[in-house]
């Protein structure tokens, strides 16, 4: 019983920190993308955002000063993309392709040229890093029974980034329901005519909801570098940012289940680390490969309406034109 | 009249596409001169190595192979309005029907006959891949890019799987199949022209390309499938009032995307490589986006346009060889700002450009 329970707890707190980038992320693109912009960049901007972070953090030796400019440089990033897709009406599809471009190409050029580790950063010490927290009374808690362990090891003894990515569910889900800001942007994604009509500036909302979700994606790189790991690995996002794409569609663009939908996403990829080979009748190889593309096969099903359907924004992707 | 859209028509085609690529690359060498480095000694290196002998001309060209055809398949999906990123996808899985053509028959006959029934399985391997994605974009409205980079992750989940544990050599640990015998190897360039190309892997795949780019150019403009197909590109809803059927239209397209990029495993694998392996398109179906966009879905911009990338493939790699400090992710990097000046922000560039011709017209008429 003692042993399933850590197992349990073991699986599920790895759950969490896989999760974290995967919901900065999912909601950062549930920002842009609710005020219809597409958001293929969220990649790119959280890989470029984890090498400012740990440049930053190694530099200046402070965890914070790196997230700082880990924020920064994916709000660089996303005022490109409003640049090429709202201001100037560009492909938002193309764009954000662009970013990923560009952000795998110069973190690794800027890596090299700086630090001269192949594309690494620095090593970076435990001051640079976001420690880890210690809920109170965890450690007076842990005798009694399963829910001291679960207190101890499941809900305390993350770094703070953990607590801001889950603490950013329900302020999303309060900013989108109950906010004036978050209605005009929930409306700006359905109708933009609509929101010109009413006097409102369709380009800076659609901005105002970039910025925002750059602010996400830059902390999800900071996480991912001085948080997660100790120091910036080239494209160490690895994808996540296409999953959290795939999240938020599988979330059918809603702030609380882009967390449920994370979780999920979160717990195949502790699966398949905890149990390198495991199996269920198919055969280890196979089984393994199964888990490990099953969200992207789940969010493909949804969205070919096989499971409920998965309906974007409508006005999503496209470029508002005022009328002459 | 006729000048003014001649004009316009050398500003699409030829200035425009220039002036991306001079920002990209000024961009790029101030990124160079801000680690540090000196840009115009990397273009120095950048022009010599893949310019500059034989042997760099030919791995150019091979790069440019391969960027061809990934190209060429973004591009006949763009004509009817469909943008995929699935390239990458289609050409790992043409690989896959490559391979299995070539280890079986490269014992028993000569490349030429294993060449066709192994490009063919190449296209097949490829258009099936970009099936699934149409399918669903076509009848239930999914959105192709989304649903072509999930592919793209499936797809090389899909050969992981294969690769390690059904087709991998008995006794090897990486994850690649046997080398093919010469009945699976197609001859290079330099073993059967009379040009120096060295070591270099350009083989007769380049002149496949060449026959592929003459096909869309074909397809696209000369026949009745092409003219549908690009009706559904410019007005999907009109089109489909003149009877164009849309569901047709976006199959058969990315059928025919696909194919393309399942042929690119025949330069590599059967041109270079000589195995199947593990992640052997390297981005080349992203490279396609790039190439697809600034050569503005015409097989000869294409055709340019790949050379282009070949220039900074190959030279990219002299860069770094001589440059420690500068990798080869400064293509990446070129790329990135190609695509989002050739495509993102190519309204910017036009709008200016349209406007200075137009007032050098006036100019010159008032004069």
């Amino acid at each position: 019983m003692q042993e399933f329970l850590t197992t349990v707890i073991l699986l599920l707190s790895s759950t969490l920190r896989l999760s974290v980038p995967l919901v900065l992320c999912g909601l950062a693109g549930l920002f842009s993308e609710r005020s219809g912009v597409w958001d293929i960049g969220l990649e790119g901007k959280m890989l470029f955002a984890a090498f400012a972070a740990a440049a930053a953090a190694y530099q200046f030796d402070s965890a914070w000063v790196g997230l700082v400019f880990a924020i920064l440089v994916a709000v660089l990033l996303s005022l490109i993309h409003g640049f090429a897709s709202v201001t100037h009406q560009g492909n938002q599809i193309i764009s954000g392709v662009a970013i990923n471009f560009i952000s795998s190409g110069l973190t690794v050029l800027l890596a090299v040229g700086w630090f001269a580790l192949g594309g690494r950063t620095p090593q970076l010490q435990p001051e640079a890093r976001f420690p880890t927290v210690i809920l109170p009374f965890a450690e007076e808690m842990r005798p009694v029974p399963v829910l001291g362990a679960i207190y101890a090891d499941l809900i305390s003894g993350y770094n703070i980034l953990v607590y801001v990515a889950f603490a950013a569910v329900p302020v999303t889900w309060w900013v989108f329901h109950h906010t004036r800001f978050g209605l005009r942007l929930r409306a700006v994604g359905e109708n933009p005519a609509a929101v010109d009509t009413a006097g409102i500036s369709v380009d800076w909302l659609r901005y105002r909801a970039l910025l925002c979700g750059a602010i996400l994606c830059g902390i999800a790189g900071a996480y991912l570098s001085i948080a997660q790991s100790a120091g910036f690995v080239r494209e160490m996002s690895a994808g996540k940012g296409y999953m959290a794409l795939a999240a938020l569609i599988f979330a059918k663009w809603r702030p609380v289940p882009v967390l449920f939908a994370c979780l999920l996403f979160g717990f195949l990829e502790a699966l398949s680390i905890r149990f390198q080979a495991f199996d269920f009748g198919l055969g280890p190889a196979l089984s393994t490969q199964i888990v490990q593309s099953l969200p992207y096969v789940l969010t493909v099903v949804l969205l070919a309406g096989f499971m409920g359907r998965a309906i974007p924004p409508k006005a999503g992707g496209i470029p508002y034109t005022k009328e002459r | 009249m006729a000048s003014f859209l001649n004009i316009r028509q050398i500003v699409d085609f030829a200035i425009l596409p220039l002036m991306n690529v001079a920002v990209a690359l000024l961009i790029s060498g101030l990124v160079v001169l801000f680690v540090g480095q000196n840009p115009l000694e990397a273009v120095g290196y950048l022009v010599s190595g893949a310019l500059g002998s034989g042997e760099g001309i030919g791995f150019t060209l091979y790069f440019a192979t391969s960027f061809m055809f990934t190209g060429l398949a973004v591009a006949v999906a763009s004509h009817a309005g469909l943008f995929t990123i699935g390239a990458e996808g289609q050409a790992y899985l043409g690989g896959l029907g490559i391979a299995l053509v070539c280890l079986a028959l490269d014992k028993v006959v000569p490349w030429y006959v294993t060449l066709v029934p192994a490009a063919m399985a190449g296209m097949l391997f490829g258009a099936a891949w970009a099936f699934i994605p149409a399918y669903l974009q076509a009848r239930r409205g999914s959105h192709l890019v989304i649903t072509t980079i999930m592919f793209n992750f499936i797809a090389s989940s899909v050969m992981i799987y294969v690769l390690v544990n059904l087709i991998k050599e008995p006794g090897s640990m990486a994850p690649q199949t046997r080398l093919f015998d010469a009945g699976g190897l197609v001859p290079k360039l330099g073993e059967i022209l009379p040009v120096d190309i060295g070591t270099a892997p350009l083989n007769i795949s380049l002149f496949i390309a060449i026959a592929a780019a003459v096909f869309v150019w074909v397809l696209i403009w000369k026949t009745k499938l092409g003219f549908e197909i690009r009706a559904t590109g410019a007005n999907p809803a009109a089109a489909r009032n003149a009877g164009i059927g849309y569901v047709k239209i976006t199959i058969v397209c990315m059928l025919i995307s696909g194919a393309l990029a399942g042929l690119a495993g025949v330069n590599i694998l059967m041109g270079d490589l000589g195995k199947l392996q593990l992640d052997f398109p390297a981005g080349i179906g992203l490279v396609g986006v790039a190439v697809a966009l600034m050569g503005r879905g015409h097989p000869v911009g294409i055709a340019v346009a790949s050379v282009l990338f070949g220039v900074l493939y190959q030279g990219g790699a002299e860069i770094s060889f001589w440059m420690p400090n500068i990798t080869r992710e400064l293509i990446m990097l070129i790329q990135g700002l190609v695509i989002l000046f050739a495509g993102a922000l190519s309204l910017m560039f036009r709008s200016s450009v349209y406007s200075l011709v137009d007032l050098f017209r006036f100019s010159k008429r008032e004069a």
